[in-house]
């Protein structure tokens, strides 16, 4: 591409960039276009031997110049991946294997038939669905964050510019005052996507007030927050859409220097990333004097080496600046002073992505959707125990139960809802009677959770909600940086008193002294990390009071779930004396008894020989295996 | 333990491509972890005295990141992931079953050099959960059945090579 130096030339490029890309969606440049999912979960699933083998195939037919084939980003509905999609029919296939492809040319793109086998099939209705758009799980989503993902081809800057690529920039840096900027990013409502919520408005507000040499943007990248991958999702599916969202942000304070913090687990989003950045240095998108304006800006990459504590953001200053990834007392907050001493906003990834669309479609379209106090979209990384895992992109208000069952297709095999946890290991869980609740900031707060990134785990009744705090307990252990002694040491106290409690050596004593803890580390900590750390063990004591009762007087786990607590015990009416699960046992504790066992094939009699098993508690380790090869149903745990 | 010069001039070399950048201290180090797969002492010495930041402050900088490593891992790094997603489908099992199969804990290298097993944290691929990365290849919805054969896979690989 020729570089672009002028408004002018970017609305050249725009449009026939956008005339490109519809011809190709629609089919009207006489091709069929089909584009595999290049995400990290589609790639798993050997999505790249795919196209591979799509691009092989088409050649053998020598059907190059009909059909073209390009990787996407995150199509979102990870459980049903690796996607294909045709256009122009809208053909949208799951689940694809390498094995699959052939099908695919010789049956769809060369006989113009749907390879049935591959549609999606809605889980109650039974029914075959072709279009993306008439699945469940995509009805009630809007994309703003997630614009142009599973759409463009996340490596080409054509493709981002034909599908509204720069167009909020060229609107801000050629028509607006960076004060214009402000006051449209304010007037949208929008607020901090990464966990604080704080409005993103004032925060550039404040760092547009202080006058300094140099500024900056960091964009915070560092997704630690378990089971969410939406950061991950955004950078890999449309890195442009997020630095230009980063530009602007330079645009409206005042800073020409950006810097991306991603973390090192991401391989892709930061190849793709640096791909991005280094094509719009070449048409001089990124540099000096930005389409012929005094606006000049540079982005740069930085790398995480994977400490949660760096997703605070003075710790993830710290970290840029080559030290220990430690958080710095506030004030001064880093918008006065911040990376390097200057002034710095640190926006998060999904915040970032959503400013193009303020900026192009006006701050009252955003605004319109959502709740009172929480405005636009909000992309949640539905996992755990639901049956459509993946990534969502829904108005803010949106309820738990349409997020669950009717996005979520709700609990894989019947079992019970238990809690859904939000905001990762600084958040909480909410339960049945928060199902109807509309989510956004403040509800969650005032339920005792909180938005966080955006991770929303589902649990059933086979989880114990104090293994799951417990759980999270070792992880903020691992990850407190040891700056303050409250959380540094707190949180290994409360880890042991908790594994106390999952090993049966719990008191009611303990869970007092647990709250007591918990409170002291909260009011005791310089960040969030140390300030949230008690948060999932005060909201399933809060949620679960039964449950830890249980644990810890009738020293029973009623989930089954911590092992000291619970017993596999062999049935002897139901045991025909296979030996199966004797064979399987690793420390070899099942023995036969003297009772005659049950007939293999009932009405016949039993085999001459064969005595029911029993289990040597004293021996057993709760492995399981007996219970996982037992044909019979023989075998209980309790 | 003596650094061979070959290694010497390819830390330095690190150092030098960095240059130009503001506190590149990170960058460094995860170049260095990448292409010699941990950071010793000695190395460590090297970066001290090619960027002037203190040894000390280096070490305190690679003890406090999970990614950066004082002793040399295993060739084949078995990732199992703990986020919340894989630990509510069971991925400890998975940890708990690699390390009664090669009789190590989680952080521990073989003796033969062949394997370590790290417990690692969310890896994004929560609808493949439990999920587990052996050097950056991620394996989806994993079971304690499969582990032997993916243990088995690795060392059928090493015979034939």
């Amino acid at each position: 591409m020729e570089p672009i130096k002028t408004p002018q030339c970017l609305e050249q490029h725009i449009e026939e960039c956008t005339a490109v890309l519809q011809a190709k969606l629609k089919g009207t440049n006489g091709k069929r276009a089909v584009v595999v999912c290049g995400g990290t979960g589609c790639i798993a699933n050997n999505s790249v031997d795919i196209e591979e083998e799509l691009k092989k195939e088409i050649a053998a037919h020598g059907l190059e110049d009909k059909v073209t084939v390009n990787h996407v980003g995150c199509f979102g509905f990870c459980s049903q991946g690796p996607f294909v999609k045709i256009f122009p029919e809208d053909t949208l296939y799951r689940a694809v294997k390498v094995s699959d492809v052939k099908d695919i040319v010789e049956k769809d793109l060369i006989g113009g038939q749907i390879c049935e086998n591959l549609l999606y099939v809605d889980p109650t209705t039974k029914e075959k669905v072709q279009r993306q758009d008439d699945i469940n799980f995509y009805k009630k989503q809007i994309r703003i964050a997630l614009h142009g993902c599973s759409l463009i081809n996340p490596d080409l800057l054509e493709e981002a510019l034909g599908y509204d690529g720069f167009k909020a920039l060229k609107k801000a840096i050629t028509t607006m005052t960076p004060q214009e900027v402000i006051d449209e990013v304010l007037a949208s409502g929008i607020r901090g996507r990464g966990g604080g919520g704080f409005p993103t408005g004032r925060k550039w507000q404040f760092a547009a007030n202080v006058k300094a040499d140099q500024k900056y943007v960091v964009c915070n990248g560092d997704e630690g927050d378990p089971g969410a991958f939406m950061d991950r999702s955004i950078l890999e599916g449309n890195p442009f859409e997020v630095i230009e969202g980063m530009m602007i942000a330079g645009y409206a304070f005042g800073a020409s220097e950006g810097y991306f913090y991603v973390r090192a687990e991401y391989p892709i989003a930061v190849s793709r990333l640096q791909r991005a950045i280094e094509d719009m240095e070449k048409v001089g998108l990124l540099g000096d004097n930005i389409l012929g304006t005094d606006f000049s800006f540079r982005a740069h990459i930085r790398l995480g080496a994977g400490a949660f504590v760096c997703g605070e953001e003075t710790a993830l200053l710290n970290s840029i600046e080559g030290q220990r990834g430690m958080p710095r007392p506030r004030p001064p907050f880093p918008a006065i002073k911040g990376l390097w001493g200057k002034p710095t906003c640190v926006n998060n990834v999904e915040t970032l992505s959503q400013i193009p669309f303020i900026i192009r479609e006006g701050a009252g379209k955003f605004a319109a959707i959502g709740t009172e106090g929480s405005k636009g979209t909000k992309v949640f990384a539905l996992g755990g125990k639901v049956n459509n895992v993946g990534l969502v992109e829904v108005p803010m208000g949106t309820t738990l139960r349409e997020l669950i069952y009717d996005i979520g297709g709700g609990i894989p095999g019947n079992k019970k809802f238990k809690a859904i946890q939000t905001g990762g290991p600084s958040g909480g869980c909410l339960t049945e009677k928060d199902l109807d609740t509309p989510i956004d900031y403040d509800t969650l707060v005032a339920r005792g959770s909180m938005m966080g990134s955006g991770g929303a785990i589902v649990m059933d009744e086979d989880n114990c909600a104090v293994d799951v705090a417990h759980f999270y307990m070792s992880f903020i252990c691992d990850e407190s940086c040891g700056k303050c002694s409250p959380c540094r040491i707190g949180t290994k106290r409360l880890y042991e008193m908790l594994t106390e409690v999952t090993e049966g050596k719990g008191t009611e004593k303990t869970l007092e002294d647990m709250k007591e803890l918990a409170t002291i580390i909260k009011n005791g900590s310089l960040c969030a990390l140390g300030q949230t750390a008690a948060n999932p063990i005060l909201s399933t004591m809060n949620n679960f009071p039964e449950e830890y009762k249980a644990h810890v007087t009738e020293k029973k786990c009623p989930a089954h779930v911590c092992k000291n607590l619970m017993q596999y015990h062999i049935i002897k009416d139901k045991c025909v004396g296979c030996t199966l699960c004797s064979r399987n046992c690793p420390v070899s504790c099942i023995h036969v008894t003297d009772v005659v066992a049950k007939p293999m094939v009932p009405g016949k009699p039993t085999m001459p020989g064969k005595f029911a098993h029993e289990i040597d508690q004293s021996k057993c380790i709760k492995c399981g295996s007996c219970l996982a090869g037992c044909r019979f149903g023989a075998i209980i745990k309790e | 333990m003596a650094i061979k010069p070959e290694v010497v001039q390819g830390v330095k070399d690190i150092c030098d491509s960095y240059a130009n950048e503001p506190s590149p201290l990170m960058m460094i180090l995860s170049a260095v972890q990448k292409k010699y797969g941990y950071i010793p002492l000695e190395v460590q010495e090297i970066i001290s005295e090619k960027t002037g930041i203190p040894v000390a402050e280096i070490y305190g900088v690679v003890t406090f990141y999970s990614f950066f490593s004082l002793k040399p891992k295993g060739k084949y790094v078995l990732g199992i992931c703990l986020g919340t997603a894989c630990y509510v489908k069971n991925s400890q099992q998975v940890v708990d079953k690699f390390s009664s199969l090669l009789g190590i804990q989680p952080g521990e290298t073989t003796k033969d050099g062949l394997f370590t097993i790290e417990a690692i944290r969310c890896i994004g691929a929560c609808a493949l959960a439990p999920a587990m990365s052996i050097n950056g290849k991620v394996y989806p919805k994993v079971t304690p059945d499969q582990v032997g054969k993916i243990i088995e896979e690795y060392k059928n690989k090493e015979a034939e090579a």
